[in-house]
């Protein structure tokens, strides 16, 4: 296994919130706008520093996704900030019309993705944006693992030109991706090489995939970790090469199996390389208030369920 | 600069136009385009700063104009034809396999003179404060125009877009009801009143003007007063008058006809009441 260490726990909307501001700084054409979250999307040191470039939208995330579409139209590169439930299912069909089918040059920033967002429950949990967003043609979806990356990320989409979606979350995790990692849009990284299982792991549950590869390798199990950041477009090749080698995989990802990383994945694999696959995501249900911790343990988004996992599809070889 | 006879001939082209177009395909919006035919008319010819040659989606150095009520893409195709965005024959694809005039407008095809996608009503607004937004920035004093019909005010965000205009002093922009009273299910008024409309739009802070949108003459009145009205820190609307089917007088303010396709007889009839001014497509 290769090694990773993280240096201090970081949430990524906090990456987001200062990539924001470097580019504000670097793009003159950058604005932001924001649905009465500022603080809990890390955007108001950008806020701050242009104001002449920040709109503050209210409640009223419909109208902040069409306005971003119009100042797309007319040549400035608009982030949107709220929350993954309101950037996605309140607003589908303004995405959809005005952003997607359109292809207006707007970056959909969401936070508190997922279960992780905690004690507010289900209402504000979202664990369907991925999905609902991969089919959107036209859209790219992006999802980081950890602040480093988050902070990546949001730099390579503002020279990206097109609809993005990057997803986020709230609460502090492993910091461990390299600070000056080239973030390539559609590429996988692998993390650590291995013979016996591939595991695809997204957003947060990438640190948690490698903590399980460590414990395969105690079992004398070589796992190979992948990082896929990127949801659409896949890096069906990353995928395909990995399984090949391997012969199985699983997928982990903070999301409904429905619509999910793991669903791309067992399209892709169903068509061009069948091969034993377990998914660890939610199954068919919301959450519930609680802490993070407990949450993705109760709802099976841990280590120990990405261990019984590579040792399931293992052994339907 | 087109005279107002000019402007009425080619407005009567415009109905032949889209009464033609909505027949070859049995399908489309006849109705509240036969009613904006003189709105589409002046504004193409004698308001909008514009020019087909150089367009581009950032619309620098040029208004831009936003059709939010999509489905009155035939009234907007026939105009932008016959102002040389396109070939006018190329209103006969509209609505066809691999045409570039979709039912409703997108600029998924690349037809010139379309930035986004409409059809899904309530979104226009919100976009076109967004590109008034972007001309702010860009330090460009054109305008941005926008037209909505009155159902489609009964979308929740157009009041949001509302909202916003003034609330962050949007004011290079000017927004045309289409005030028909009629949409698919019958009167607006029955299928869901609309109030005070003039009060609705001032308590949100919108400067409220009122025309005939079937007076060539007031049109270019109240669009020019609309105009020196902006840069003053508040939004304009206008409502404008209109009769749903205006030009064919058995459509006339009658509601069935805002998405049915006129019949063979239909179709003879009426382009028996609108003489070919300018050459069919």
């Amino acid at each position: 296994m290769t090694h990773y260490t993280s240096t201090e726990q970081k949430d990524t909307r906090s990456g987001f919130g200062a990539a924001l501001l470097q580019l504000g700084r670097s793009n003159p054409d950058v604005v932001a706008l924001c649905a009465d979250l500022t603080g809990s999307l890390k955007m108001d040191a950008f806020a701050k520093e242009f104001p002449e470039r920040f709109y503050q939208a209210g409640i009223a995330e419909a109208n902040m996704i069409g306005v971003a579409a119009g100042l797309a139209i007319g040549g400035k590169i608009p982030f949107t900030g709220t929350f993954a439930n309101f950037s996605t299912a309140r607003v589908y069909d303004q995405i959809r019309q005005s952003i997607a089918y359109s292809n207006t040059n707007v970056k959909i920033c969401a936070s508190h993705a997922g279960i992780t967002l905690g004690e507010d429950g289900a209402t504000h949990q979202t664990m369907e944006d991925l999905g609902l967003m991969k089919m959107l043609p036209n859209l790219t979806v992006i999802n980081p693992c950890d602040y480093n990356q988050t902070f990546a990320a949001t730099l390579a989409i503002a020279e990206y030109k097109g609809p993005v979606y990057l997803r986020f979350g709230r609460p502090k995790v492993p910091n461990f991706m390299p600070a000056d990692q080239v973030f390539e849009i559609g590429k996988a990284i692998m993390l650590s090489p291995g013979s016996d299982v591939t595991i695809i792991a997204t957003g947060h549950m990438v640190w948690m995939a490698i903590q399980a590869g460590i414990i395969l390798q105690e079992k004398g199990i070589s796992a190979e970790i992948i990082n896929i950041h990127t949801i659409k477009p896949l890096d069906t090749q990353a995928v395909l090469t990995s399984v090949k080698k391997t012969g199985c995989v699983v997928t982990a990802e903070e999301h409904l199996m429905n619509g999910g990383l793991g669903d791309s994945i067992a399209q892709l694999l169903a068509l061009q390389l069948p091969a034993p696959m377990e998914m660890v995501a939610v199954d068919d249900k919301f959450g519930e208030s609680a802490t993070p911790e407990e949450l993705m343990v109760k709802y099976g988004l841990d280590i120990p369920h990405i261990v019984e996992a590579a040792l399931k599809a293992i052994s339907r070889k | 600069m087109t005279t107002t006879t000019q402007m009425q001939a080619l407005a009567t082209q415009v109905r032949r136009d889209i009464v033609r177009m909505v027949h070859a395909v049995q399908s489309g919006h006849p109705g509240g385009s036969l009613g904006c035919a003189e709105f589409f008319t002046a504004l193409y010819t004698s308001v909008l700063k514009h020019d087909p040659e150089t367009f581009t989606m950032e619309g620098h150095g040029q208004d831009m104009f936003f059709l939010s009520n999509g489905h009155l893409s035939a009234v907007w195709y026939s105009l932008l034809a016959r102002t040389g965005y396109f070939p006018v024959s190329e209103l006969a694809t509209f609505r066809r396999l691999n045409t570039r005039l979709q039912g409703h407008p997108t600029p998924a095809e690349h037809l010139p003179g379309v930035r986004v996608a409409s059809g899904s009503l309530g979104q226009g607004l919100s976009v076109a404060l967004g590109a008034a937004l972007a001309k702010r920035l860009n330090n460009d004093p054109n305008l941005v125009y926008t037209l909505h019909g009155d159902g489609e005010l009964q979308e929740g965000q157009i009041w949001e877009a509302a909202m916003f205009a003034t609330g962050r002093r949007v004011d290079n922009i000017i927004a045309t009801i289409d005030y028909n009273g009629k949409q698919i299910d019958g009167p607006v008024e029955v299928v869901m009143p609309l109030g005070d409309l003039r009060a609705k739009w001032e308590a949100f802070g919108w400067i409220v003007l009122e025309m005939d949108g079937h007076n060539l003459v007031e049109i270019l009145t109240v669009l020019a007063e609309a105009k020196k009205l902006t840069g003053h820190g508040r939004p304009i609307v206008i409502l404008m008058h209109t009769h749903m089917g205006q030009g064919v007088d058995f459509m006339v303010d009658k509601h069935q006809w805002h998405g049915s396709p006129p019949s063979d007889k239909d179709l003879e009839s009426a382009l028996s009441q609108l003489e070919e001014t300018l050459g069919d497509y």
